[in-house]
C-alpha cells in the first residue's frame, strides 16, 4: 500500500495557516460531550490533555507512574529549540526548518517540520507565561545556548533541567484542568490493550497497577504519548518502565510501526561500571560547547594517566574529523566517531570502552566558576555515579542508547492508519528523520500537545458522533478477557529464568547486532535468535506473586513480552534499508572516510511496517517523501 | 561486598508490616542502591519469595519516584543524593543496612517500600499554577524582563522533584518544603504574582486537608532534600500569607 501523509500542498511558508483554517471546529457547547483518553502525560500527553480540558472537552488521562509530573520528559537536561533570533545570529523558522530536515538526514516530511518550526516560537511564549524559569541574561531577556548540528544560538533552558521545568509547566497547567474538572487522571495505570470497534479507536483497556484490575475505557479518540522504545537494548538512558507496550498493542490492532530502525545512540553518556548495570545515564549534549572530546593517539597510553599523556599525543579526532562543527557534529555522527576510536584499540577506561570529554582548555578561557555555572548539576551527577571530580580530570564518556525517532506511523494530523488513534511526541515517527537534533524533542512534544493535536483532533470529531461507542460494547469485553488470559498464561508458564535476565539476554542481541553499526549478517544472525530467545520466555519465565495486587514482576513480563515482537519488526526494518542514514548505519553502505552513505534513489520513503502475527514476517507499507523546499543533498559536516 | 539488609515488608495498606533480614552477595561498590536492590530481588525470586516492591523509574535523581528510608534517613547517608544515585561505595563491606518506606499520616503504605503520595498532587491541583491557557497570541516572552537574580531565586526554588524525603524526615509529617517551593517560585514571576494571595491560602489550606502536619522548623526537610531545596522559601510563604491576610 502507498501511504498518504495528508500533507498540505502550495507554498510551505503558508501551508500550516492555510490548513488550519480549512480544518473543521466543534461548537464549544458540543466540545464536553466528547470524552478524549489521552495515554501517556509527558510533555506531548501533558500538554495535550491540558490544552484540550481548557477547550471544554472531557478528557482522562493515563500514566503508569505515580503522578502525572514524572514522565520521562522530565530527564532532559540541555534545552529546547526555538527560532526566536533574539541574537541577530541568522536564526530564523526557515532556518531551524532547514537545519532539522537535514539533521534528520533527508527522511522526515517537509511540511510537519515546517509546522514544528514554525509553533516552536510560540512555545517559548507559553511557557514562560506559565512561570518556567527560563535562564536570564542580566539584562532580564532570556539566555540562548548553542547545541549540537546547528550554527545559531538558538536553544533556550533552565539549568541542565529544562526537561523537568517544561514538564512541571505542562503539569501545572494540567493540575489546573483537574481543578476545573475536565481532566481525569488514572496515575498508576498501563494501557495493555487498543479497543477498536470497526476500524476505529474507540477505548483502551488498563491494568490498576496497584490492585491488577482489569477495566476498559471508552473515548471517542484515543491518544498515545507514550514515549519511545529504545529499552528494547535493555541498557539505555530511558527510564526503567518505559516501553513498547502501548504503541505495540496498537499495532497488534492494525496501526503501522514506521521506520522503526531509526534509533538514537548519544554521544554523551556515562560508560558502563560492569555487569550489574541497570540502566545507563546521559549528560547533556550541550556539555560538548565546551568539552573537547579525545583519544590517545597511540593506543599503549590508553591505560596512562591523562597528565602524562602530552597534547601532541592526543586525538581531538572531532575537531580533526569535522573542522567547521567539531564537538558540536550531531549526534549520530559523534556516536560513530566515538565507537571507531574504541574499535581501533584506542578507548579509555574499563574495557576499554570510552572517550575522554575534556574540559581543561574551556577552564583555562574562562574559569573553573563559569563551567561551574554552566554545568555545576552535570558536573555533580558525573562525581556521584564515578566518582571522579571532572574539574580536575576529564569526564569518560560513551555513547548509549537514549531515542528513537521511528514510532507510530501518523499523517500531518499526526493519526494514525487507525482512525481515531492519534499518536504525538516520541511515541510517532514524524518529525526528526533518521536523526534528532539536540533540544528538539522537548520542542516536539510541546509542539505536538499544545499546538498541533487541539486542532486535528477537533477536525476529527466534528464528523464523529459523541458517545457512540461506550464500554457496553462487546469488544471491551472481549479486550478485557485477552488481556486476562495473557497474565494467566505469563504466570502458569512457572519457568526457572527472571523476566529480568530475558530482557537482558534481548538486550545484549540488539546492541551488538541491531546497534551503532549494523550489517547484513549480523541483521539476519539477530532475527534467528530475537525468534528463538521468545520461544524460550514464553516456555521458561519465571512470574512469581499474586496478580491482584501491585506486581513488577507481571508489568515486567508483559512489556519484554511486546519488545521480543517489537524487535524483530526493528531488526527487519533494518535489514531491509540498504543504505545508511542518520541513526541507521549499515557497514556495507559508507565511504572510504566511514561517511554513511544515503540511497535516495531507492530509499528516499517512510518504511511503515504491517504486524501480522506471530512468527510472520512484517508487510512493507510505502510513503513516498518529496524534497520541495529543500534539496536533497548530502549531510555533510565537514 | 557483602550486606545484610533489615527490609519493611508490608502486603498492603491495611496489613501489618515487619522487618525481614535478607542478603546481598557480591554487590559492586560502583553499583547504585538500587542495583543492589535488582541483585537482592533476583535472588529472592529465584528462591520463590515475593520480590521486594519499590518505587523507581528515571534512575537518574530527578523524576522524584524513588526514596526509601536509609539507616533513619530518607535517601541514605549521603547529601542532597536520591535513593538511586546513592552508591554502594558510600557502604562498607559488611554492613547492616535498614530499608523502610516513607512514614507519614499522609502518605499510606501501598505495599513494602511504595507509598501513596496523591496528596502532593491534591496540593498543586488546589492553585500550584499560574492560570495561563494555552494560545498562540500568549505575548511574546521577551516582553516580560525578569531580572537574573529573580529568575535564580525561582529556579531554586523550582527544582524540587516532589519525592516526599522532607515529609518523611519532618516529625510533624508537614509538606511545608515542598509545598512553600512551588508558591516561592511563583510568587516572586510577575506571571505568578498576580494569583499569588489566592494561590498561598489555597495550597496551604490544601496541605492540611490532606493530613499533613503544620511546620515548626525543625528544618529537618532541607536536610534531607535531595536538591537542596533552602527552608528560606518556608520564611517566604509565611510573609506572602501574611500579605495575603492583609489583601
Amino acid at each position: 500500500m502507498i501511504l498518504d501523509g495528508k500533507c498540505p500542498t502550495g507554498p510551505i511558508e503558508k501551508s500550516w495557516d492555510k490548513y488550519r483554517f480549512e480544518m473543521k471546529l466543534v461548537n464549544p457547547s458540543n466540545k464536553r460531550k466528547y470524552k478524549i483518553l489521552m495515554v501517556g502525560t509527558g510533555l506531548a500527553g501533558g500538554a495535550g490533555a491540558a490544552t484540550l480540558g481548557e477547550l471544554g472537552y472531557n478528557v482522562e488521562a493515563f500514566c503508569y507512574q505515580d503522578s502525572a509530573r514524572r514522565a520521562h520528559s522530565i530527564a532532559a537536561q540541555g534545552g529546547i529549540n526555538a527560532a526566536k533570533n533574539y541574537h541577530n545570529d541568522g536564526d530564523s523558522v526557515y532556518r531551524l526548518f532547514y537545519d532539522t530536515i537535514k539533521g534528520g538526514d533527508f527522511r522526515a516530511r517537509e511540511a510537519d517540520v515546517w509546522r514544528l518550526s514554525q509553533v516552536s516560537n510560540n512555545i517559548i511564549d507559553q511557557c514562560v507565561a506559565q512561570g518556567v524559569p527560563f535562564a536570564r541574561e542580566y539584562s532580564g531577556l532570556l539566555a540562548n545556548r548553542s547545541f549540537g548540528g546547528a550554527q545559531v544560538s538558538r536553544t533556550f533552558y533552565a539549568r541542565g533541567q529544562t526537561g523537568q521545568q517544561l514538564l512541571l509547566g505542562a503539569y501545572q497547567a494540567l493540575s489546573r484542568q483537574v481543578k476545573a474538572g475536565t481532566v481525569k487522571l488514572h496515575p498508576r495505570t498501563e494501557m495493555v490493550d487498543l479497543v477498536v470497534v470497526d476500524g476505529v479507536a474507540k477505548g483502551i483497556t488498563i491494568r490498576n497497577l496497584v490492585t491488577g484490575e482489569i477495566t476498559s475505557h471508552w473515548g471517542d479518540a484515543v491518544i498515545l504519548a507514550t514515549g519511545g522504545y529504545v529499552n528494547v537494548f535493555y541498557l539505555s538512558t530511558n527510564a526503567m518502565g518505559c516501553s513498547v507496550t502501548a504503541a505495540w498493542k496498537a499495532c497488534e490492532k492494525g496501526a503501522f510501526m514506521a521506520n522503526p530502525c531509526y534509533t538514537q545512540i548519544h554521544p554523551t553518556c556515562i560508560p558502563q561500571h560492569g555487569d550489574q548495570q541497570s540502566k545507563l545515564t546521559l549528560m547533556s549534549e550541550s556539555l560538548r560547547n565546551d568539552g573537547r572530546c579525545w583519544v590517545p593517539k597511540k593506543a599503549e597510553d590508553c591505560e596512562k594517566p591523562v597528565t602524562e599523556i602530552p597534547e601532541e599525543d592526543r586525538d581531538y579526532y572531532l575537531e580533526r574529523k569535522y573542522p567547521s562543527f567539531g564537538n558540536l557534529a550531531p549526534r549520530d555522527i559523534a556516536s560513530r566517531a566515538a565507537k571507531e576510536q574504541c574499535d581501533d584499540g584506542r578507548g579509555v577506561g574499563p574495557g576499554k570502552r570510552g572517550v575522554y570529554l575534556d574540559y581543561q582548555t574551556a577552564i583555562d578561557r574562562v574559569g573553573e566558576n563559569t563551567i561551574k555555572e554552566r554545568y555545576g548539576n552535570l558536573f555533580d551527577m558525573y562525581e556521584k555515579i564515578t566518582d571522579e571530580n571532572a574539574y580536575k580530570q576529564p569526564m569518560r564518556i560513551y555513547p548509549a542508547p537514549h531515542y528513537s525517532m521511528g514510532g507510530l506511523w501518523v499523517d500531518y494530523n499526526c493519526m494514525s492508519n487507525v482512525p481515531g488513534l492519534f499518536v504525538l511526541g516520541e511515541a510517532n515517527f514524524s518529525v526528526h528523520g533518521a536523526n534528532r537534533l539536540g533540544a528538539s524533542a522537548l520542542m516536539q512534544g510541546l509542539s505536538d500537545g499544545y499546538f498541533v493535536i487541539p486542532y486535528t483532533v477537533g477536525n476529527y470529531l466534528a464528523g464523529v458522533k459523541p458517545g457512540e461507542v461506550t464500554e457496553e460494547h462487546a469488544e471491551f469485553k472481549r479486550s478485557r478477557e485477552e488481556v486476562e488470559s495473557r497474565i494467566d498464561k505469563l504466570k502458569n508458564i512457572k519457568g526457572d529464568r527472571s523476566v529480568a535476565s530475558f530482557h537482558r539476554a534481548l538486550g545484549k542481541i540488539m546492541w551488538e547486532d541491531v546497534g551503532m553499526a549494523r550489517s547484513k549478517e549480523s541483521l539476519t544472525d539477530a532475527l534467528k535468535a530475537i525468534p528463538k530467545l521468545r520461544d524460550e520466555f514464553w516456555q521458561n519465565v519465571k512470574v512469581t506473586g499474586a496478580k491482584d495486587t501491585r506486581n513488577g514482576q507481571i508489568e515486567d513480563a508483559g512489556r519484554v513480552a511486546d519488545f521480543f515482537e517489537f524487535a524483530q519488526v526493528l531488526a527487519a526494518d533494518a535489514l531491509h534499508r540498504e543504505e545508511s542514514c542518520g541513526g541507521h548505519f549499515r557497514v556495507e553502505h559508507q565511504t572510504e572516510d566511514g561517511e554513511a552513505t544515503r540511497d535516495d534513489e531507492n530509499f528516499c520513503y517512510v518504511a511503515a511496517w504491517e504486524y501480522k502475527g506471530v512468527g510472520k514476517a512484517p508487510e512493507l507499507h510505502k510513503e513516498p517523501l518529496k524534497f520541495e523546499n529543500i534539496k536533497l543533498a548530502v549531510r555533510s559536516y565537514k | 561486598m557483602d550486606l545484610t539488609l533489615y527490609v519493611w515488608r508490608q502486603e498492603g495498606p491495611d496489613a501489618k508490616g515487619k522487618l525481614e533480614q535478607y542478603e546481598a552477595k557480591n554487590v559492586s561498590p560502583d553499583s547504585s542502591f538500587l542495583e543492589m536492590m535488582d541483585i537482592v530481588n533476583e535472588d529472592l525470586i529465584t528462591s520463590g519469595i515475593d520480590p521486594i516492591e519499590l518505587d523507581n523509574d528515571c534512575r537518574e535523581g530527578i523524576c522524584g519516584t524513588c526514596g526509601c528510608v536509609i539507616n533513619g534517613i530518607p535517601h541514605g547517608p549521603q547529601k542532597e543524593t536520591t535513593t538511586c544515585q546513592l552508591h554502594m561505595r558510600q557502604f562498607n563491606d559488611g554492613d547492616s543496612i535498614t530499608i523502610e518506606p516513607w512514614r507519614a499520616k499522609a502518605f499510606p503504605v501501598v505495599k513494602d517500600l511504595v507509598v501513596n503520595r496523591s496528596a502532593l498532587d491534591n496540593i498543586i491541583q488546589s492553585g500550584g499554577y499560574t492560570s495561563a491557557y494555552t494560545g498562540e497570541q500568549i505575548g511574546e516572552a521577551n516582553n516580560t524582563l525578569i531580572s537574573k537574580p529573580v529568575a535564580d531565586y525561582s529556579m531554586d526554588a523550582a527544582a524540587c522533584i516532589g519525592c516526599g524525603a522532607c515529609v518523611a524526615a519532618c516529625p510533624n509529617g508537614s509538606a511545608m518544603l515542598f509545598t512553600s517551593a512551588k508558591i516561592a517560585q511563583l510568587a516572586v514571576l510577575p506571571q505568578g504574582e498576580i494569583e499569588a494571595a489566592e494561590r498561598v491560602g489555597e495550597m496551604t489550606e490544601a496541605m492540611l486537608n490532606a493530613g499533613f502536619g503544620n511546620c515548626t522548623n525543625h528544618y529537618e526537610c532541607e536536610a534531607a532534600c535531595p536538591k537542596g531545596i533552602s527552608v528560606k522559601f518556608i520564611a517566604k510563604t509565611n510573609r506572602e500569607y501574611i500579605k495575603a491576610l492583609a489583601k
